[in-house]
């Protein structure tokens, strides 16, 4: 009532509107959400499919997506004035995904993903300052500089992996480390369509259901392995099948909601003690593969658009909040705008913030070691590297 | 008589002539062993994973009686996927634990290599310190014995070529037992490259290398044998070989002094140019292929530093041949350097 009422005010008064105080006892507080089941593989039953958000909650899933959302426009910017440069893979579209599973797991637990992953570096603790930073090459970025996009690192998060589909092991890794600590915490691997068919995977499939390790597998299904679509990369584009003996769901990487239930089933799986399980989430990347890649020459305009238009994340979000009156469009047309500041000071931070100092060039070589002699480009050139 | 015995049995031999105790004889196998047993009793985040590492007692036997004393938790047979357990190792090390990372061979690392190099060694440097990777992969390198070319190969070179790595290459048993407590208890990722002929071979220990806390530090050579006329620099089972050449070319004169390299990455440079500065001739030995190898490196090394002004001659490399190793025993024999071939080399370097 308070949503409509306001609108109205605001329509008739002009220029002399005064904003109406928000009556936020006229917003709905929490709502039930009939969502998409998930599809099953060696499992009994799946994740809900009658779920419960809050105001609070869908108004925090709506601010993380639409940061990370601004923040990857942003970087597409400042990679085309050659701002930013080397590898750039924007993860606009598939926001769903990182904050879904974040929704589900503690900053406690850990998480590994390969280079599309500025996302997962900002729901994991990392500042949109200090990402931007890091992608501009400045020495406040969250890695000093010295990594860049694909390289981003902070506690409990191991990257930001440049390699394709040696993620995967490492968090087997990580994942017998909580083992092995009996912490109780849970390790969520990463990896896409493309690097599904790496056979370093399937060895981890097997050691992970050998040894019961607490991993979550997630494959994010975006269509497209860089330019090859999954009907020719795949034999079986079943993902959510191929660990075989570990139990799968397909699940809508679209809907924020969705990805946080499989997660919470997924979740409660592996800290029973039951092993690992495999969650395959079918989302979508608006960007090309990398900024390299226009993104239209092995598929249509035609179909991003319809996926824009149809399956965006945020817009699927807002949809549900506005038309439970869980939110206002001026109270998220707000959001927005303090988001797109956060973005722009960001911006401005990561494009004036100097370069790394060129006397660390050869630090962290090596933790804990004294401080020893690099050589240089050649022989007079004696350079120092501390820890 | 049996006081006398007991002390043997515990402590060693006593030596009569010097009234100091000697170590007993321990082969490189045993000292691994031991070293490995010491650091798991020590520090609970150490664990060993590889193939046959546990109820097998390790395919050379080497963590012989560790899953027994250990358990599952900390002794972990793996499935034949090196590259699978080698960043499952990593993983493990990047949360907090500190694994032992066994290679059946190092050939066998081949298969895991990006794990060791992309995953292990940048981490630190592209991270800028917010992560470290504390762990040790080590096995056998280097020609055996009838092996043939798949199985023969020396790995010093490809590792010790990346920044972030340490690459140790212990000799005898003092060296193995040191240096890989050394690595264990670095928090660094090192690669300790062992030799699976040198395994069986025993060696006296010094008192000081009985103690838990004993370890060798790495990036230090040892001058195993005081000489004037020729500096040898060798790693893991050549030293012997050039123990031995330096003892022949003794009773000929000529009075080598032989450099135990120790550690690959970062080498001790310092210990060569001070041997070559007082010599004037260096022939450095290797199992490795010579392009690109560990020789080739130090006569780099010497060219750009003060020793290159000291040289009376040019570098000499003693190498492996350059070919993949045959399996016929005469074929092989001929592919690695022999004690012959290094008295030939030093002899030709001094001119006479």
């Amino acid at each position: 009532q308070g949503f409509f009422f306001s609108s109205v005010f605001e329509s008739c008064a002009g220029a002399a509107v005064v904003m109406s105080a928000r009556t936020y006892a006229n917003f709905t507080n929490e709502a039930t959400f009939e969502i998409k089941k998930s599809d099953i593989f060696k499992l009994d039953e799946g994740p809900a499919t009658q779920v419960v958000m809050t105001r609070d909650e869908g108004l925090q899933y709506y601010r993380t997506m639409q940061t990370m959302r601004r923040m990857e426009l942003k970087a597409d910017q400042l990679y085309k004035q050659k701002i930013i440069r080397g590898f750039c893979h924007l993860y606009d579209g598939q926001e769903a995904c990182a904050v879904g599973i974040e929704a589900s797991i503690n900053l406690s637990d850990h998480l590994i993903t390969a280079y599309r992953a500025h996302g997962y570096t900002y729901t994991r603790g990392g500042t949109v300052k200090e990402i931007m930073a890091e992608l501009t090459g400045r020495r406040s970025g969250i890695a000093k500089g010295k990594g860049g996009s694909m390289h981003m690192y902070c506690k409990n998060f191991y990257g930001g992996n440049g390699i394709v589909g040696a993620q995967v092991p490492l968090g087997a890794g990580v994942a017998l480390a909580c083992k092995y600590q009996g912490n109780n915490e849970l390790c969520v691997c990463l990896y896409g369509d493309g690097a599904a068919n790496q056979g370093q995977i399937f060895e981890t499939y097997n050691m992970a259901a050998l040894w019961k390790l607490p991993l979550i597998f997630i494959c994010e299904n975006n269509r497209y392995g860089m330019g090859t679509s999954v009907e020719r990369a795949a034999a079986s584009t079943d993902y959510f099948k191929r660990g075989e003996f570990i139990p799968g769901l397909r699940v809508d990487g679209m809907d924020v909601l969705c990805v946080r239930e499989a997660t919470k089933f997924a979740a409660d799986h592996c800290r029973s003690g039951k092993g690992p399980i495999l969650m395959e989430l079918q989302t979508y990347r608006y960007h090309g593969h990398s900024m390299s890649d226009p993104g239209v020459s092995y598929r249509t305009r035609e179909e991003i658009q319809e996926v824009r238009s149809k399956s965006d994340p945020i817009s699927l979000l807002k949809d549900r909040m506005l038309s439970n009156n869980m939110a206002s469009v001026e109270e998220l047309k707000e959001i927005d705008v303090e988001v797109r500041k956060e973005i722009e000071d960001a911006s401005q931070f990561a494009t004036t913030d100097p370069e790394p100092p060129l006397e660390e060039l050869c630090n962290h070589i090596f933790h804990n070691n004294p401080p020893l002699e690099v050589r240089g480009t050649n022989p007079w050139s004696k350079l120092k590297s501390v820890s | 008589m049996l006081f006398e015995f007991l002390i043997y049995r515990r402590t060693g031999v006593f030596d009569y002539t010097t009234f100091r105790t000697l170590g007993c004889a321990v082969t490189v196998r045993d000292a691994l062993n031991q070293a490995m047993d010491e650091e798991l009793e020590r520090d609970e985040r150490v664990f060993l994973m590889g193939e046959e590492v546990a109820q097998y007692d390790g395919a050379y036997k080497v963590s012989r009686g560790l899953w027994k004393k250990y358990g599952d938790k900390r002794i972990i047979d793996t499935p034949i996927s090196e590259m699978g357990f080698a960043g499952i190792a990593v993983g493990s090390a990047m949360a907090g634990l500190r694994p032992i990372c066994e290679f059946m061979t190092f050939n066998f690392s081949m298969q895991a290599i990006d794990q060791v190099i992309n995953s292990a060694a940048k981490t630190y440097y592209m991270s800028a310190g917010l992560q470290s990777v504390p762990i040790v992969f080590r096995g056998p390198n280097g020609a055996s014995a009838g092996v043939a070319a798949q199985h023969s190969q020396c790995f010093a070179a490809w590792y010790a070529h990346c920044p972030g790595l340490k690459v140790v290459s212990p000799w005898n048993s003092e060296d193995a037992r040191g240096l890989l407590k050394a690595a264990i208890r670095d928090d660094n990722p090192v690669v300790f490259l062992e030799n699976e002929l040198m395994y069986g071979v025993p060696f006296e220990m010094s008192e000081e290398s009985n103690s838990k806390d004993f370890v060798i530090p790495i990036g230090k050579a040892k001058i195993e044998r005081q000489g004037t006329h020729v500096t040898l620099v060798s790693h893991s089972r050549y030293v012997g070989h050039c123990l031995d050449a330096a003892a022949v070319l003794a009773k000929e004169g000529i009075e080598c002094e032989v450099i135990n390299l120790r550690t690959i990455r970062p080498m001790d440079v310092d210990t060569i140019e001070g041997s070559v500065m007082k010599t004037n001739h260096l022939v450095t030995v290797e199992g490795g292929w010579p392009q690109f190898g560990v020789g080739a490196e130090i006569c780099a090394k010497i060219m750009e530093g003060p020793a290159f002004n000291y040289l009376d001659a040019p570098v000499t490399r003693v190498t492996g041949v350059d070919i993949p190793m045959p399996y016929a025993k005469i074929l092989e024999d001929n592919s690695v350097p022999q004690i012959k071939d290094i008295i030939f080399s030093v002899k030709k370097t001094l001119n006479v």
